[in-house]
């Protein structure tokens, strides 16, 4: 610790820190531009220069070490001189158009301009013009004479994102941030430099000329779009949410948000809401109201129950229902006698069903995750799946941590990868058990050699990992390797409530079916609550032929989707944004939230509407008053933290045969969830291109197609029209064609067999 | 005593006499009762009336939506919805004014950074129905065409104390 003195204050500081640091923590604003406490040290813009003493010169608080003794001035005379000058030499160049800026209102330059700018110019010659650029759907570049060379945007694509997609060019008066080659910003984190940016050359897109910043309420929420549980700053305006910030909080999300949580909120407000119930009948869909479309839906499912039994109905979620939701689901249809109800739609093995100690989590605290030093990542698309976990191990990789993948993709992970192993979907249990063993012998090089140098070793199961025919069997592999390392394993959670949905018995119990099996025995009857079945589960197929067989669909949507054609009823429900719930994140962080809007039209939050649903087929304890008691009641006497358990036993190991090519299916970014794939701008980006098909070169050459040729893809009965193309990071024998995008949904399984033929 | 005194007061008609020299004095004074509406007061150049939306001389309005004339409003009279032109350039898709809100301070008009929104010396204007006082961005664009010469004349005449 040193002691320095502030403005006459006495500070204690740690040794190595910063004047601007201390200061900070002392409570003393210093102005500032460039220096951001997440991002390296600049000192270019010099707003932050201070006075010390036996300094002969002012000097960048953001780039002076503290040392012992030292005493520091801020509102000195030299201080506050310097500064103005420098606000002067600012202002030289920035342009007068505030009235028509969107930063305005909410800009530091602005603000600082009132605190040390001058009310007059003394500049008369022609100011600095800098062109405008197109950088993509998200970020607006249209006002770069307002940029003031602060390089913080450049700095966070080197340093966060990974990726250094701006860059600043020129030097002097002629220097300017550009992209290269006017290329586009691409990153899954680009957002974040709207709301680094301290002035308004880069603003946000969706929100162009939308509000200023004094006409919105903010209401605070929980992301549903990934699980990291990221804390959302949701900003609206006459019931509309008009644009999404984060809320900082180092443990969860720092004071970032990816794009798919800053961006997704355009698909709340999309033409494609549902707003009224509808029931379909001569095969026409009608308007109705509540009180009939809740009679239609427990009149259908009495007589099914009564008729053909109720193990013939099934209910299916996304894991992105809030808890309350799930909780009253499961209650319903177990009130009425089925044990049919799920929310991993995406998983395909379920072997581990009544073998798990208790609910599925990450196994780490997010924060932990940042200081571990070996990390291994089985089946992830990691940075589209999770960007800001994927940030986050970033950080770790460039203090020192190895970072190691089984995968069967090769994507750029934009950090240095210590060990990969890049295995077919098939071959995947067997690359980990070699891990394993090579744990178990005290290995010293590739992976098994890296995570056995490690005091904190985390081994993570991605997305890919869960949805793998042999999840099971990795999740006991991943066991094995923690405890001989003394590590930490645990699952990235797939979606916002992936925990929560276990901790409620979203899943059979005993005797009833799992999303797959409720599928591949067609049911008489189906509840879907938020989901596309197409376009959320495992085997778009399958899903397909599983709905258009049932007698009963009851859909429970924000949306009206393909759900149209085999539904036979639509009831409107809210999104999140809508309704209170709660969201438990990846790491079990319990996090509650209330509706930044009013439903939309006739729209009700869900758990109202299972709440009657309830009611009318006379199932006790349906007598809800808030989303609180449902949840007060889900949570009864449950210690979160005590039911997180991933340990598993006795999995018996199942051999697949793939015979020919195996798929190999990402869902993209841009299309894991009803909201994100309604988001315009989002699926404007490169991220949300139509999928192609990725082989191998040598596949190519096999099949003797060349790349961007037209190919036929298919799977059981359906068959797809896509464009090919070559990624020689895939393995060999393997297809990578994405799901959860309508071009696919004709296609089967996420895993197994693939043809593919020249169209 | 004091009876007394006041015994004289009323007999002599004091009172009386002393209310009528302030009538006599008005009644040879110079009459200053304005004979509305066949006579009007002077108007100052910064006369606070109908509201008025300006143009540049080119046709184009001035209004940028920048919003600060509704934020400074104490009244909370204006009410502006905002979009990008088709040119790229920000405009208001409403600018609306109720007149029954209104207090006529002005600050609307001192906070306007492009002199788009103004007072008028118009003051002779009247609704029959409660509605015909919230005046539209069309509404208040017409006023301002039809007194361009007027305002640009007042702006003018104000613009070195400003």
């Amino acid at each position: 610790m040193i002691n320095i003195e502030i403005d006459g204050k006495k500070i204690q500081t740690e040794n190595g820190s910063t004047v601007i640091e201390a200061a900070h923590q002392a409570g003393i604003a210093i102005p500032h531009f460039c220096y951001h406490k997440k991002l390296s040290i600049a000192a270019n813009c010099r707003m932050c220069l201070v006075q010390v003493e036996k300094a002969p010169k002012p000097l960048p608080a953001c780039a002076t070490p503290v040392s012992e003794g030292m005493k520091v001035f801020t509102h000195s005379e030299q201080a506050v001189k310097a500064q103005k000058g420098v606000m002067e030499f600012l202002l030289i160049n920035h342009p007068l158009d505030c009235p028509i800026c969107d930063q305005g209102g909410e800009c530091m330059l602005q603000d600082m301009s009132v605190g040390y700018g001058n009310g007059h110019s003394r500049y008369h010659e022609e100011k600095r013009m800098v062109l405008s650029k197109d950088i993509g759907p998200l970020v607006s570049a249209e006002e770069m004479s307002r940029c003031i060379n602060c390089t913080r945007c450049v700095r966070f694509g080197q340093e966060i994102a990974g990726q250094m997609e701006l860059g600043q060019a020129f030097r002097g008066e002629h220097a300017e941030i550009m992209s290269f080659v006017s290329g586009t910003v691409d990153s899954e984190l680009s957002g974040n430099m709207i709301d680094l940016c301290p002035v308004g050359a880069l603003t946000s897109k969706p929100f162009r000329y939308k509000a200023r910043s004094w006409e919105l309420s903010r209401r605070r929420s929980v992301s549903a779009h990934d699980s990291l549980g990221s804390g959302l700053a949701v900003h609206t305006k006459d019931n509309r949410v008009l644009r999404v910030l984060p809320i900082e909080n180092d443990d969860i999300n720092e004071c970032w948000l990816s794009d798919r949580d800053r961006f997704a909120y355009e698909g709340l407000n999309s033409d494609q809401r549902l707003t009224k119930p509808m029931i379909k009948q001569g095969g026409q869909w009608q308007e109705v109201d509540w009180q009939a479309a809740l009679e239609f839906c427990a009149n259908g499912l009495r007589q099914i129950a009564g008729g053909a039994g109720a193990e013939q109905i099934g209910a299916l979620a996304t894991g992105n229902s809030t808890l309350e939701e799930m909780y009253l689901l499961q209650k319903l249809l177990r009130g009425i006698g089925s044990d049919n109800v799920d929310f991993r739609l995406r998983q395909s093995d379920f072997s581990a069903d009544g073998k798990q100690q208790g609910a599925p989590w990450l196994g780490i605290s997010v924060s932990d995750i940042g200081r571990a030093d070996r990390i291994l990542i089985v089946g992830s698309f990691l940075r589209k799946d999770h960007p800001l976990l994927a940030a986050r191990i970033r950080q770790a990789v460039k203090r020192g941590a190895q970072l190691n993948v089984i995968h069967s993709a090769d994507d750029d992970l934009l950090m240095k990868i210590a060990n990969k192993s890049i295995v077919a979907p098939g071959g995947l249990v067997e690359a980990l058990s070699k891990v394993a063993l090579g744990v178990a012998a005290k290995q010293t090089d590739g992976i098994a050699g890296s995570l056995a140098g490690g005091e904190r070793v985390a081994v993570l199961l991605g997305n890919f990992a869960q949805q793998h025919p042999q999840a099971a069997q990795l999740q006991a592999l991943a066991q094995q390797i923690a405890a001989a390392t003394q590590g930490k394993f645990g699952f990235i959670g797939e979606s916002a409530n992936s925990v929560g949905g276990y901790l409620v018995n979203a899943i059979p119990a005993s005797n009833g079916l799992n999303a797959a099996a409720m599928l591949a025995a067609p049911r008489k009857a189906y509840v879907l609550l938020n989901v596309e079945p197409e376009l959320d589960c495992a085997d778009a197929q399958q899903a397909i032929a599983a709905m258009q067989a049932a007698d009963l669909v009851i859909a429970m949507s924000a949306y009206r989707h393909g759900a149209t054609e085999y539904a036979d009823v639509l009831l409107p429900i809210a999104p999140y944004s809508e309704t209170s719930g709660t969201f438990i994140s990846s790491e079990g962080r319990v996090q509650s939230f209330n509706g930044a809007v009013k439903p939309l039209g006739e729209a009700r939050p869900a758990w109202k509407v299972l709440r009657v649903l309830g009611n009318l087929l006379k199932v006790d304890g349906f007598d809800y008053e808030t989303s609180q008691a449902v949840r007060d009641e889900a949570l009864q006497g449950v210690d979160v933290a005590a039911k997180l358990n991933n340990a598993v036993s006795a999995i018996e190991s199942k051999p697949t045969a793939v015979i020919g090519l195996q798929r190999v299916a990402d869902v993209p970014i841009y299309a894991t969830d009803a909201i994100v794939r309604r988001a315009m701008s989002l699926q404007a980006t490169s991220d949300a291109a139509q999928p192609k098909v990725w082989l191998h070169s040598k596949e190519l050459s096999k099949l003797g197609v060349a790349a961007g040729a037209q190919v036929k893809v298919a799977q059981g009965q359906g068959s797809a029209l896509l464009e090919v193309a070559a990624d020689d990071g895939l393995p060999e024998g393997v297809v990578r064609v994405a799901a959860g995008h309508p071009m696919t949904a004709t296609l089967g399984a996420m895993f197994g067999t693939i043809t593919v033929e020249r169209a | 005593m004091k009876n007394l005194i006041n015994f004289f007061k009323r007999f002599l008609l004091l009172e009386l006499f002393q209310g009528l020299s302030v009538t006599g004095k008005y009644f040879f004074a110079r009459h200053i009762t304005v004979e509305y509406p066949e006579e009007k007061t002077p108007q100052g150049s910064r006369f606070r009336g109908l509201h008025a939306q300006r143009r540049y001389p080119n046709g184009e309005e001035r209004c940028i939506a920048c919003k600060l004339c509704e934020a400074v409003c104490p009244a909370l009279a204006i009410k502006i919805e905002v979009a990008e032109r088709e040119d790229g350039s920000r405009r208001t898709t409403q600018y609306d004014i109720d007149l029954t809100k209104c207090i006529f301070c002005g600050f609307c008009e001192e906070s306007c950074p492009v002199d788009a929104i103004v007072e008028t010396r118009i003051f002779e204007y009247h609704g029959e129905n409660r509605g015909d006082l919230y005046y539209t961005k069309d509404m208040l664009l017409a006023v301002g065409d039809a007194n361009e010469a007027q305002i640009a004349q007042d702006r003018a005449a104000d613009a070195k104390y400003r």
